[in-house]
C-alpha cells in the first residue's frame, strides 16, 4: 500500500473520529450531568441533517442550512427535554431506555411524514468542492478537511466552555453533587434544559456536516449512535477527554481496519477468503476493542472509579 | 388465588379462545398471527428471566435469538443441499427435524452467551446494556460481511422443519407446536423462580453484598440466569426462523433487542404473563395501526412513551394493581 493511500485513510479515520466526537460529547454531558441514557440522541442528529438539506435547497446556502441544523436540533431538543426527558432523570436505566427507543420510533415516522421516505442530497459548498493538494503531490478533499479542522475546533471551544466559564463551572458541579448546587441557588432544571440542548445542538451540527458527504435519510442515525455509545463507553461515561481519546480511537481503528486487515489476511491466504475474512473481522473490530477495553477497564480508560 | 393469576389465566384464555374461533372459521392468517405472538413471546420470556428477575439489563438479546434462527437455517440449509457440514476434521450432517434444531439452538445460544455473559458480568448498569449490545453488534456485522449463508441478503429454507408425528405445514398443528413449547418454558421459568435458587437470584439482584455474606457467589448465580435466558431466546429465534422460513442478519440487530425489551416492558417487568401480554399487544398494534397508517410506528412509540411515563408495572401490572418490591 502507498504511503499517500495510507495516509488518505488516516485523514479519514481522523475525520470519521472527530465527528463521532461531536456527536458523543452531548451524549456524555448529558449522562454525567444528567445520569441519563439518550438513545434518541441519534435522532437530533438526523433532525440537524434535515433542517441543514431542508433550508439549504429551499435558499440555495449550505451555510444558511448549517446555521438551521444548530438551531432546529437546539429546539427539538428543548421540547423533548421539557416534555419528556425531564420525568425521566429520576428512572433508571432500564425505562431511560426505553422511553428514548420510543422517541427513536416518533422522531423517524415524524421525519418521514414531513420529507418523504426518499432519501435527501446535500451538496458540499462550493468553496469547499475541490481537493487540497499537499507537498508531494498528496491530494485530499477541502471538504473532509474543513471537517477536521472543525471538529477540533468545537472540541477546544467545548473544552474552554466546560473548564473556564461559568456555565462550565455549573455543569461540573451538577455532575459532582446536584443537592449541592440546588442548595447554592442554582435553578437545575433550567441547567439541566440547557445542558441538553447543547448536546443536542451539537448532534444536529455533525449530522448536518455528515449529511453533506453521505446522504441524508431516515435512520441514518442510530448507526453512529451506537458508535457514539461505543466512543462514550470507551472513553468513560461523563468524561469529554475521554470522549475525544477514544471517538479518535474508534475512528481510526474502524478506518485502519477496514483497509488494513484484508490485506493483513492477503498476506497468508488467497485472495477471495482474505477480503471475506478481513472484512468480516474488520466490522467486528471496534466492537472487540470496546470489549477489551471494559474487560480490563471496567468503567472506561477515563471512568471515575466506583 | 392472587389477582394477577386471575388476570394471566383470563387473558391465556382468551387467547386460545381466538385461535379456536380462528381454526373452525378457517382463517389461517389469524392463526399465523398468533404463532408469531407465541414465538416473540417466548423470546420475551428468555429476556424477562434476565431482565426482570435478574436484574440484568442485556440490550443484546438479538444475538441469542438470531443465533438460535441461524443454527436453524445452517442445519436445514445442509439437509435441503444434501451437503454434510465440514468444519475440518468435524462432519454435521443437516437435519430438519425440529426437536434436534431446538437443542442444537438452545447450546449454539448458550455457547455464545457462556463467554459473553462472563465478560459482561464484570460490568453494571450502564456498561453491562452497553457491553451486551456491543457483543451482539460483532455477531451482527459477522453475519452481514460472512458470505456463506447468504450474508447481508439472508437465507431462504424452502420447507417449514418437521415434527414426529405432526404436519408441521398446518397452521394449527404449528402453532399448536409453539404453544406447547411457550407453556413449557413458562412452567419451567415459574417453577425456577420460586425456588431455593430464584430466591437467591432475586436476593443476589437486590443486594449482592448480602448475598455474598450468605456464602452464595452472585455472578454464578446471574451467569446461569444469563445462559438459561439467552437458551430460551435462542429456542424462540429456530421457531421464528421455521415460521418465516427464512433468516436474515435482521434478526440480529439491534432494533430486535430493542423490541424483544418492548414486550418484556410493555407486558409488565419480571410477570407471569408480561412478555406474553406485551408481544400480543404489539403485534395486534403492528397489524391494525399498520393497516390504517402508514406510519404506525409513530403512536406505537407514542403508546410505549405514555406506557413508560404513567403507567409503570406493564400491562399485567396496570390489571393486576401490585407492584413487585425492588
Amino acid at each position: 500500500m502507498s504511503l499517500a493511500l495510507f495516509l488518505e485513510q488516516v485523514l479519514n479515520g481522523l475525520q470519521f473520529g472527530i465527528m463521532l466526537f461531536v456527536m458523543a460529547a452531548g451524549l456524555t454531558l448529558v449522562f454525567g450531568v444528567m445520569g441519563l441514557i439518550n438513545l434518541a440522541h441519534g435522532s437530533l442528529y438526523m433532525v440537524g441533517a434535515f433542517a441543514c438539506a431542508g433550508v439549504a435547497t429551499a435558499t440555495g446556502s449550505f451555510w444558511l442550512g448549517l446555521a438551521a441544523s444548530l438551531v432546529a436540533a437546539a429546539i427539538a431538543g428543548v421540547i423533548v427535554e421539557i416534555v419528556v426527558i425531564r420525568r425521566l432523570y429520576a428512572r433508571d436505566h432500564l425505562d431511560q431506555v426505553l422511553a428514548t427507543f420510543a422517541l427513536i420510533l416518533m422522531f423517524s415516522e415524524g421525519t418521514r411524514y414531513l420529507f418523504g421516505s426518499f432519501p435527501l442530497y446535500l451538496d458540499t459548498p462550493e468553496i469547499l468542492s475541490g481537493p487540497v493538494t499537499f507537498f508531494g503531490g498528496f491530494q485530499y478533499p477541502s471538504y473532509r478537511l474543513a471537517i477536521i479542522v472543525v471538529g477540533f475546533a468545537v472540541a477546544a471551544g467545548l473544552f474552554w466552555l466546560i473548564s473556564a466559564t461559568r456555565l462550565g463551572i455549573r455543569i461540573r458541579a451538577g455532575e459532582s453533587d446536584r443537592e449541592m448546587i440546588t442548595a447554592l441557588g442554582v435553578d437545575i432544571g433550567k441547567l439541566y434544559t440547557v445542558v441538553f440542548a447543547l448536546g443536542a445542538a451539537l448532534a444536529g451540527f455533525a449530522g448536518a456536516l455528515v449529511g453533506a458527504i453521505q446522504s441524508v435519510q431516515i435512520g441514518m442515525g442510530e448507526p453512529v449512535l451506537i458508535l457514539a455509545f461505543v466512543v462514550i463507553v470507551i472513553g468513560g461515561i461523563g468524561s469529554i477527554p475521554g470522549a475525544l481519546v477514544a471517538a479518535i480511537l474508534v475512528g481510526l481503528t474502524d478506518t485502519l481496519g477496514r483497509t488494513l486487515l484484508p490485506l493483513a489476511f492477503g498476506t497468508f491466504m488467497d485472495p477471495s477468503s482474505a477480503t471475506s475474512t478481513g472484512s468480516a473481522l474488520a466490522s467486528m473490530l471496534i466492537y472487540i476493542l470496546m470489549a477489551v477495553v471494559l474487560v480490563f477497564k471496567p468503567t472506561g480508560l477515563f471512568g471515575a472509579k466506583t | 388465588m392472587k389477582r394477577e393469576n386471575w388476570v394471566s389465566g383470563i387473558f391465556i384464555a382468551g387467547g386460545l379462545l381466538l385461535v379456536a374461533a380462528a381454526w373452525l372459521g378457517d382463517e389461517p392468517f389469524v392463526i399465523t398471527l398468533a404463532t408469531k405472538v407465541v414465538i416473540l413471546a417466548l423470546a420475551g420470556v428468555g429476556l424477562n428471566l434476565a431482565l426482570g428477575h435478574g436484574g440484568l439489563v442485556s440490550f443484546g438479546h438479538a444475538a441469542y435469538f438470531g443465533l438460535g434462527g441461524y443454527a436453524m437455517g445452517i442445519l436445514a440449509y445442509h439437509a435441503q443441499s444434501y451437503e454434510p457440514l465440514e468444519l475440518g476434521w468435524l462432519v454435521i450432517e443437516g437435519t430438519k427435524s425440529m426437536p434436534v434444531i431446538w437443542l442444537v439452538a438452545m447450546a449454539t445460544a448458550v455457547l455464545f452467551a457462556l463467554p459473553i455473559g462472563l465478560l459482561s458480568l464484570r460490568t453494571s448498569g450502564v456498561y453491562f446494556i452497553m457491553i451486551t449490545l456491543a457483543f451482539a453488534q460483532m455477531i451482527y456485522y459477522f453475519a452481514i460481511s460472512w458470505p456463506a449463508y447468504g450474508g447481508e441478503d439472508g437465507l431462504s429454507i424452502y420447507v417449514r422443519n418437521s415434527f414426529p408425528g405432526l404436519n408441521t405445514l398446518d397452521p394449527i398443528q404449528f402453532f399448536l407446536i409453539c404453544a406447547v413449547v411457550l407453556a413449557i418454558c413458562l412452567f419451567l421459568v415459574d417453577r425456577l423462580v420460586k425456588s431455593r435458587f430464584g430466591m437467591a437470584l432475586e436476593a443476589a439482584r437486590q443486594n449482592p453484598q448480602r448475598v455474598t455474606h450468605l456464602g452464595i457467589d452472585p455472578l454464578k448465580i446471574k451467569l446461569t440466569v444469563f445462559l438459561i435466558s439467552a437458551a430460551i431466546t435462542g429456542l424462540a429465534g429456530a421457531l421464528y426462523a421455521d415460521l418465516n422460513r427464512f433468516i436474515s442478519p435482521t434478526m440480529l440487530s439491534w432494533q430486535v433487542s430493542g423490541e424483544i425489551m418492548i414486550f418484556v416492558i410493555l407486558g409488565g417487568v419480571a410477570r407471569f404473563a408480561g412478555p406474553l401480554a406485551g408481544a400480543t399487544l404489539f403485534i395486534v398494534l403492528e397489524h391494525f395501526l399498520g393497516g390504517m397508517t402508514e406510519f404506525w410506528q409513530f403512536w406505537l412509540g407514542l403508546l410505549l412513551l405514555v406506557v413508560i411515563l404513567f403507567a409503570r408495572g406493564g400491562i399485567i401490572g396496570l390489571l393486576a394493581g401490585e407492584r413487585r418490591h425492588d
